[in-house]
């Protein structure tokens, strides 16, 4: 792949800091304070949960909004990274040190080896395909009979870290996780504002002129699913590690389902929305369960609504109202 | 005896098969036609099922009953289609899904509001109930039959309304090229209103016709649904010759590998506990695996509607 010795177009003058930083930093400074504000532990587990749907709907994001690529399948790289650590811990294999990149690593096989041959098609296509290994992941899971099969599969206690039990204390928990969320922002932040970042947006905008331009979209397109599909694996590692159980029902396809309705709410292609989006998701259900048994039913029109009139999420909404 | 088992899985494979078919038909054309993904088709499907329950139940004939459960699956659906989804055509395939998604959820907690958590029952109509022997010692249920035998006559059915008559040389013109058809003065809204109510109806078919098989419970529609989409990404959108030939295919490799594939894997030199591990796992996978085949094949399905 050469260098392109075209010049990019000058860019539109980017908004003063403040504003392109004022959502983000409250965010992020609101989940520091929840420990401190409401200590005890159902909040501490319900705000942990709402933190490690966004890291999953955060690495949806960066193919969704930033690649178009609408992944129908992306619960399985959660439960591929909560089977993981679950069923190395079975084998005595307690260590958070190699529990995570393990998981981590068969996040990104699976994303390489499906992505490879999903991003062949285009569409509605994909979106059937990447269903398709999501319900291959899940019966996979249901077969798994030497691990709790349809029953799921038990955690005596936390992952170790070194050797050290430090993550049995929710609140030690709830940081690290919390710091995970940061990490994964900044991470994201970092690669969609690179250059590969821009090809993947291009690619989105017109695939033609990409290619015209020298640039193969598809292995941009699998490299960035590669890199999704590992963060939802890790945020699989975290959410073994919350109920200390895992489940073939972290990886239905309702799931996946979920994901797209946080981020779409969010605001896709924005990533700080992606982490409202779950957020907020994640802690309505909880309200709305605790109002009445059929919350669903208000849930789901809900959705509807969202998906029919709030077009750019939460975030877009937010922005109008501070004058953008 | 193998041989029997044979006979009778694979005359339930056709019956999965056509129940199948009467589903992915209303997908793939609503699909073709208006570039629409709609994932509350499965729960018109179990609309179906719900609404036999209840109308066979109140009249006490079978029959009558399934007549009015039609009548109200149409009607449903049509509401459906002014409600929501017309706000849909014009929008990405995202907000398609994501909007249907929730639909899902409601309808799914909407009937476990209206009829209860609990499974139902419809009793087999008497005329219809009993079994027949087909073959030696092979003995069927009649109602399977039936089911089998409606199928076929509905997808026959369809296929002359497709291929014969004036609406459905527009609805096959719309689903290779629906803004000509626009073009030269058909008015694709209602046309296609037709088309979705006309596959809410057959959705709603297949369901009260698999009430009496299959329990009546909320979410029953899930699975099937997505079964819908394998057969019809296998069969091509748009094409309701590759809805059939996608839903028996899938009916029938489902089916049979469930019942087989242990066998089949220990034949192969598996050993039996290896073999009895695996093989309901490959059998689960085997249509995803079939359809991700056909794709990397044929990336637009068998017979593929667009010109």
């Amino acid at each position: 792949m050469a260098e392109n010795p075209v010049t990019p177009p000058a860019l539109p003058a980017s908004p003063p800091l403040w504003r392109r930083l004022w959502l983000p930093v409250l965010v992020f400074a609101l989940l520091a304070l929840v420990p401190f504000v409401w200590g005890e532990r159902f909040i501490l587990g319900l705000v942990t949960r709402a933190m490690i749907m966004a890291i999953a709907a955060l690495s949806l994001d960066l193919i969704l909004g930033y690649g178009a690529l609408v992944s129908f399948g992306h619960a399985a790289f959660l439960g591929l990274g909560a089977y993981a650590v679950a069923i190395l811990f079975s084998h005595d294999i307690v260590d958070a040190a190699i529990a995570f990149p393990v998981a981590i690593l068969i996040g990104a096989g699976f994303a390489f080896v499906t992505g490879a041959i999903s991003l062949k098609t285009r569409g509605v296509y994909f979106i059937m395909i990447t269903l398709a290994f999501g319900q291959m992941a899940f019966f996979t899971a249901t077969s798994l009979s030497a691990y709790g099969g349809d029953d799921g599969l038990r955690m005596f206690h936390r992952s170790e870290v070194f050797g050290t039990r430090i993550l049995a204390n929710d609140t030690t928990f709830y940081f690290v996780v919390l710091g995970t969320l940061a990490g994964c922002f900044v991470l994201l932040k970092t690669i969609v504002g690179s250059r590969f970042g821009r090809v993947l947006r291009g690619a989105k905008e017109n695939e033609r002129r990409m290619r015209a331009l020298g640039f193969d979209p598809f292995r941009y397109r699998l490299a960035a699913y590669v890199i999704a599909g590992s963060i939802c694996a890790l945020a699989g590692a975290l959410f073994a590690n919350l109920g200390m159980f895992v489940a073939p029902a972290y990886m239905t396809w309702q799931r996946s389902g979920e994901f797209i309705a946080m981020v779409v709410l969010g605001g896709m292609g924005t990533l700080i929305g992606p982490i409202i989006g779950a957020i907020g998701v994640t802690l309505i259900e909880e309200w709305l369960a605790a109002v009445t048994q059929h919350w669903k039913v208000i849930f789901g029109p809900m959705v509807v609504l969202v998906a029919i009139f709030a077009r750019g999420g939460i975030v877009k909404l937010l922005e109008r109202g501070t004058g953008r | 005896m193998s041989s029997t088992l044979l006979i009778i899985q694979t005359l339930n494979g056709l019956q999965l098969g056509v129940l199948l078919f009467l589903i992915a038909a209303g997908l793939t054309l609503v699909f073709g036609v208006m570039d629409f993904i709609n994932l509350a088709h499965g729960v018109q499907y179990m609309l179906g099922a719900y609404l036999a329950a209840m109308f066979v139940a109140w009249t006490g004939n079978f029959f009558i009953g399934i007549a009015l459960a039609l009548i109200s699956a149409l009607a449903f659906g049509l509401l459906l289609e002014v409600v929501v989804m017309r706000h849909l055509y014009d929008r990405d395939h995202l907000e398609q899904v994501l909007a249907t998604f929730g639909l899902i959820l409601f309808l799914n907690e909407g009937v476990k509001i209206v009829w209860g958590a609990a499974p139902l029952q419809v009793p087999i109509p008497d005329s219809l109930s009993g079994t027949i022997r087909i073959a030696d010692g092979v003995l069927y249920p009649v109602w399977r039959l039936a089911i089998i035998g409606s199928g076929l006559a509905v997808a026959l059915g369809l296929y002359l309304i497709v291929a014969k008559t004036r609406v459905g040389m527009l609805i096959r013109a719309g689903a290779s090229n629906a803004p000509m058809v626009s073009a030269l003065g058909v008015d694709i809204r209602r046309l296609f209103m037709i088309v979705f109510g006309f596959g809410a109806m057959l959705a709603g078919f297949a369901g009260s016709m698999a009430a009496p098989v299959f329990s009546v419970e909320p979410g029953m529609g899930d699975n099937l649904l997505i079964l819908a989409f394998v057969v019809i990404v296998i069969g091509g959108i748009g094409s309701i010759r590759g809805a059939f030939v996608g839903a028996l295919l899938v009916g029938l490799v489902d089916t049979l590998l469930r019942s087989f594939s242990v066998d089949l894997l220990r034949l192969s030199g598996l050993s039996p506990s290896d073999a009895r591990t695996i093989g309901p796992a490959i059998a689960s996978m085997s249509i995803y695996i079939l359809m991700a085949a056909v794709l990397f094949f044929r990336p637009t399905g068998l017979f593929p509607a667009k010109g």
